[in-house]
């Protein structure tokens, strides 16, 4: 029968976990998305120059993260060759159906013109200067416009911004409705919370940032280039304000569960004091959120050198993402750990080179950063570089 | 033969139609049968229950559930004077093989029959990503094999543990109410089988189901009514510590 084991009574059908690690992967990776481009959108709209540096890097990492998005959602599916059908004939009253437009609009409409014609001018002239193979590529991704008057390069700019502006509030309903996804589940208490798409949104700016962030310095290094410490303290300031927010709204949740106490109170206070202990209160919390929200603030109020506080942004942000992702994780697999009689709770056991194991999931994992390599090759983001 | 351009656009026409027919295959006969006729639902009556499992033995051949899974299964409670709140339950293999014989002490002991609610506002048919899970004319919840993705988001959405993902189908699954057979005139297999008539398939258009009677005379509650979920497994003698 079962080989998983549980305690207290589940009804029958529940001692198997439905969603794997592979759906706590799902959020985590949109949720980077919508942060990069959240911080992206400062230089563009808000006029923020000083983040400058990271524009396009965030622009190219939000595009990466979301070309893998769907991949786990795809390994998920008991018949991934039907997924189609949710785009064809797709049940209007489904969050998921309806997430997969929302998916397309940001992926098509937004994310991929923006990068396009915030990068037509290098590669109409990287399409006549470079040779071979390179040239080709170029050549296709100009889509035949190779005009690079005074006049099209304004309409590109203005063109550009009127989509960032409309990009804004399309990543924050590309992440707002990841968390709905969840917490329009009323049959989950751990789940069910008008909240829930709030802090989807909010943690997922965070972690989007602190991806950017890191990024930003690791790229720096790499290219043996100096970090340009006004761009990453303005980076690591607002990932501070995002966080804070982040938090609080967290928090806020937890008082309002603990104060009402409905009838789930006991069964989930209960898992968080067990199952969910390390990974929710060590990981989450204390050390993926407490921990960088006081870097983050240490470096705010006093004045500390360059080096210092580039080991802190890079402390931080890893905190920060570590914690995010453990925040995914509790979510999905806390989610389904308790019964929904409250009467008892399950274990999920991983797998490594299943299906759906811990072996795919970090290729997923891995598998953006390579994208990005490849598109980093391909469209340098770099100012100081700029063709 | 000479084959004119109207023709063969005809014929080809024709044709795809003809093999979405084959590809659909035949519906299963049921000329009397209106589905505008019928509202179905299911009465348990708790006070009857002896947990024997007959119905979830009877369940599993009918229906070819998959070990391990059920489609109905019977939970046996023990509700404590001072705890009313925090019964012990347990369903060990479903109750398929039914319960031991409980010694007399404090407290209370009862059995639940559960299966899916076929609930009329279903939170499991609101979510599918692509309607392979709908709710028929005649109020019974089914799954279409053929369309369902195996995405789990019905699972998740259900408030009573009714789904399942079939092992090796690798789509969802549930209590179809015997569809096959009460849209020939049957009742289910969990009510043929019963031996003490705990379970009555009941039939809310029609005038002469006696559930109108047991309605009136009855308080008959559902389960999780705070859910709003319309469901329409009505238990008689409900004790207010089950889940």
């Amino acid at each position: 029968m079962h080989p998983v084991p549980f305690e207290g009574f589940m009804y029958p059908n529940e001692v198997e976990l439905q969603w794997s690690v592979l759906i706590v992967l799902y959020p985590f990776l949109t949720g980077l998305v919508a942060g990069a481009f959240i911080l992206a959108s400062l230089e563009r709209v808000f006029k923020v120059d000083a983040v400058k540096p990271t524009y396009r890097l965030a622009l190219l990492t939000a595009l990466a993260f979301l070309l893998v998005a769907p991949l786990p959602l795809q390994l998920h599916l008991g018949h991934p060759e039907r997924s189609l059908e949710m785009y064809l004939t797709p049940h209007r009253s489904s969050a998921m159906a309806m997430f997969g437009f929302v998916y397309l609009w940001y992926l098509m409409a937004v994310l991929v013109l923006e990068i396009w014609l915030d990068y037509r001018r290098d590669i109409v002239l990287l399409a006549q200067t470079s040779t071979g193979w390179r040239r080709w590529i170029y050549r296709t991704l100009t889509l035949g416009s190779f005009n690079l008057s005074e006049r099209s390069l304004r309409i590109d700019d203005k063109v550009g911004w009127i989509i960032t502006v409309i990009g804004i509030p399309s990543a924050f309903l590309l992440h707002g409705y990841v968390g709905f996804i969840f917490g329009s589940v009323k049959a989950n208490p751990w789940w069910a919370s008008p909240l829930m798409p709030v802090v989807f949104l909010f943690s997922a700016m965070v972690s989007g940032i602190a991806a950017v962030m890191l990024l930003y310095q690791f790229t720096a290094r790499i290219r043996k280039t100096p970090v340009d410490m006004r761009c990453l303290d303005t980076v690591a300031k607002y990932l501070f304000y995002t966080f804070v927010v982040d938090f609080t709204l967290e928090m806020l949740d937890l008082i309002q569960r603990i104060y009402v106490a409905d009838e789930s109170f006991r069964s989930l206070d209960f898992m968080v004091h067990t199952r969910l202990w390390m990974s929710q209160v060590v990981i989450q919390i204390l050390m993926g959120t407490v921990a960088p929200i006081a870097i983050l603030g240490l470096a705010q109020v006093y004045k500390l050198g360059e080096a210092v506080r580039r080991r802190m942004y890079t402390l931080a942000g890893v905190l920060t993402l570590i914690g995010i992702l453990a925040m995914r994780w509790n979510v999905v697999i806390g989610g389904q750990l308790f019964s929904k009689s409250f009467l008892g709770y399950t274990t999920y056991k991983m797998g490594f080179a299943t299906r759906e194991g811990l072996l795919p999931a970090a290729v997923l994992l891995i598998l953006p950063f390579l994208i990005l390599w490849v598109l980093l090759k391909l469209l340098p983001p770099w100012t100081e570089q700029k063709v | 033969m000479s084959v004119t351009r109207r023709h063969f656009l005809t014929l080809t026409g024709g044709a795809a139609l003809a093999w979405d027919f084959l590809l659909a295959g035949t519906p299963e006969e049921s000329p009397n049968y209106k589905m505008a006729d019928h509202w179905w639902g299911m009465l348990i009556d708790v006070t009857k229950c002896i947990g024997s499992g007959n119905c979830v033995r009877a369940c599993a051949e009918e229906n070819d559930v998959p070990d391990g899974f059920f489609r109905t299964w019977v939970e046996h409670y023990h509700v404590n004077d001072w705890h009313l709140e925090n019964p012990v339950v347990e369903s060990l293999d479903g109750g398929m093989h039914g319960f031991p014989v409980v010694p007399e002490g404090t407290g209370k002991d009862f059995f639940i029959p559960k299966m899916c609610n076929h609930c009329a506002d279903s939170p499991c048919t609101q979510v599918c990503p692509v309607g392979a899970t709908f709710v028929t004319p005649d109020g019974v919840v089914l799954v279409d094999e053929k369309y369902c993705l195996g995405c789990r988001y019905c699972i998740q959405a259900c408030p009573y543990g009714c789904r399942y993902l079939h092992p090796t189908k690798h789509v969802a699954q549930k209590c179809t109410l015997c569809y096959h057979r009460i849209t020939k005139g049957l009742t289910t297999a969990c009510c043929e089988a019963c031996p003490t008539g705990a379970r009555q398939l009941v039939d809310l258009k029609n005038p002469k189901d006696p559930i109108h009677d047991f309605l009136k005379t009855h308080s008959v509650q559902v389960l999780k009514p705070h859910l709003a979920t319309g469901a329409k497994a009505f238990y008689n003698g409900l004790d207010g510590s089950v889940r």
